[in-house]
């Protein structure tokens, strides 16, 4: 059951400065589908998750070679507008960053950006994406309330229902349960299994666990190569590499 | 036992310096208060002033001063806040960065007096506005520019990056997430500190000698390529140049309170606009 492929990487190298984060990754992320990167603590992975929306163009001195395709397409070609690559490619970030808004301001934060005007249309979004984010029966009553006041997990849930606001077709996702509670976490988990029939989902995360039940393909980083990447059970259960065994045997790292 | 003791006495000295302090403070304040009331009445706050400041009221000095503070703002407030939101959010943390800061750092060390001679030489001569509002007003504004960079650089630092990164990540531009998920949170911090930069440009008198301010002007101004009184110099006149300087000394006290109660009101309006911000947002 293999969908097409959504994002092509071919040869991507990534560097700060003189230091390079990534070497020679060669990937194809299939559509709608979850793929898991794993792997210990910088090694590269979530460095490699931004720059499939471009995020570390905002850090100085960072330089990339190779290319990625989305759909066919370089996001990294000359004439590449970023503004239009976030709106297709959304970020969910390991902390929770609410903005200090209403719970309506912030999901139609996006929207009101990309040009969405009429009170009707942003309420009908707003709604539709809380419904999608699972939010929807918690806030309905207080959207006009801030948003920082919500607990963690409903403050993650926003932040997803904000992402898909503005219409994306792949979300990716940086630990986005790694600051919650079980019950959050679990509540997180059930809502990509339901996102991934309508978005290709990229998670980075530190928990073999949940790569294990969230996820159709796994991509183990190791000191910024990608040691081995294929479906989600054949990683956890017969695994190609040594290295990648001892990893989700707990071995190192 | 000998550590207890040493504990104690760091404490007490401590806290009486800052007794000490209070004390000086509450003093000055005291002593204008009591001298200066008496001489507050309606014509001294809304007359002219006769016989060189030795009998009438000070609102030529009161209206020249708060000419300097709405022209001060106006200038410095827009560079200020522009330079902070470039270095803070745009500009590249190399060589050229550094050397901005290093000269925002040393303008803010400059003696006052430099900045008069400065405003006396650029603006007062080479560009010709003469002895003016507008050219103590831009003296002024060069004086506080440091002040009002680096609190409201201060400001901007203060808003986290993940919600800068949360509005890049959902399609905005970086003018569109500064304008608004950057500005909306610090404008009342930079407004704060900036505030602050503009009651010290009140109570300054070096920077307006030469650009502005007048020994004796009983009228107000029409432009602002005229000049003013000020209260700073015009208490500085009445206390050292004025022919009869000994015998007027409720004039000066009642300009002093006048000046302090200014200085003093701008200051509580940067406390209060904390307070309130800080009400507001979270994160």
């Amino acid at each position: 059951m293999v969908n097409g492929v959504k994002i092509q990487v071919e040869n991507l190298n990534f560097y700060y400065g003189i230091t390079q984060a990534l070497f020679d990754i060669n990937m194809k992320i299939p559509e709608r589908m979850v793929t898991a990167l794993i792997g210990p603590s910088g090694c590269g992975k979530s460095t490699f998750l931004r720059t499939l929306n471009r995020m570390n163009d905002t850090i100085d001195g960072t330089r990339l070679e190779g290319d990625i395709l989305i759909d066919g397409n370089s996001i990294y070609g000359g004439d590449i507008d970023v503004v239009k690559l976030r709106k297709q490619v959304g970020m969910v970030f390991q902390k929770s960053n609410p903005f200090p808004k209403s719970i309506f301001d912030n999901v139609a934060y996006g929207p009101r950006l990309h040009g969405t005007k009429g009170k009707s249309d942003l309420a009908e979004i707003v709604e539709k994406s809380l419904i999608r984010a699972g939010l929807w029966e918690e806030v309905r009553d207080r959207l006009e309330k801030n948003a920082m006041d919500l607990s963690g997990g409903q403050q993650q849930r926003l932040c997803i229902a904000r992402a898909l606001a503005v219409g994306p077709e792949i979300l990716l996702m940086d630990e986005p349960a790694s600051a919650l509670d079980p019950k959050s976490t679990t509540r997180i988990e059930d809502l990509i299994a339901e996102l991934r029939k309508n978005y290709t989902i990229v998670i980075v995360t530190h928990n073999m666990q949940q790569a294990a039940r969230v996820s159709d393909f796994t991509a183990f980083f190791y000191e910024g190569n990608l040691v081995e990447f294929g479906d989600t059970k054949t990683i956890f259960t017969k695994p190609l590499k040594k290295q990648t065994e001892d990893y989700i045997t707990g071995r190192f790292g | 036992m000998n550590r207890n003791f040493i504990e104690k006495a760091i404490i007490w000295i401590i806290r009486g310096v800052t007794y000490f302090i209070v004390f000086v403070i509450g003093y000055i304040i005291f002593d204008i208060i009591i001298h200066g009331l008496p001489a507050i009445n309606w014509e001294f706050l809304t007359g002219f002033p006769r016989r060189s400041g030795a009998e009438g009221g000070i609102l030529p000095a009161i209206v020249g001063t708060l000419a300097l503070v709405i022209g001060t703002i106006i200038v410095a407030l827009p560079l200020g806040m522009a330079s902070a939101i470039y270095l803070s959010e745009y500009a590249r943390q190399g060589r050229l960065t550094r050397m901005i800061r290093l000269a925002i750092v040393t303008l803010a060390g400059v003696p006052s007096i430099v900045f008069g001679l400065f405003g006396l030489g650029l603006f007062v001569l080479f560009f010709g506005f003469g002895a003016s509002i507008i050219a103590g007003s831009l003296t002024l504004a060069c004086m506080i520019l440091p002040i009002i960079i680096v609190s409201s650089e201060e400001a901007l630092k203060a808003v986290p990056q993940s919600l800068r990164d949360g509005s890049l990540a959902l399609g905005a531009t970086k003018w569109e997430t500064i304008f608004k998920n950057v500005l909306p949170y610090s404008l009342s911090g930079m407004l704060t500190g900036s505030i602050l930069g503009i009651g010290r440009a009140a109570g300054e008198t070096a920077p307006i000698l030469l650009t502005v301010a007048a020994f004796f002007l009983p009228k107000l101004p029409n432009s602002v390529f005229d000049q003013v009184m000020a209260l700073p110099y015009h208490l500085y006149i009445l206390a050292t140049q004025h022919p009869q300087a000994d015998k007027i000394l409720p004039m000066q006290y009642g300009t002093a309170l006048v000046l302090i109660t200014l200085v003093l009101g701008i200051n509580l309006l940067a406390i209060i606009l904390r307070i309130k911000v800080r009400r507001k947002y979270r994160w």
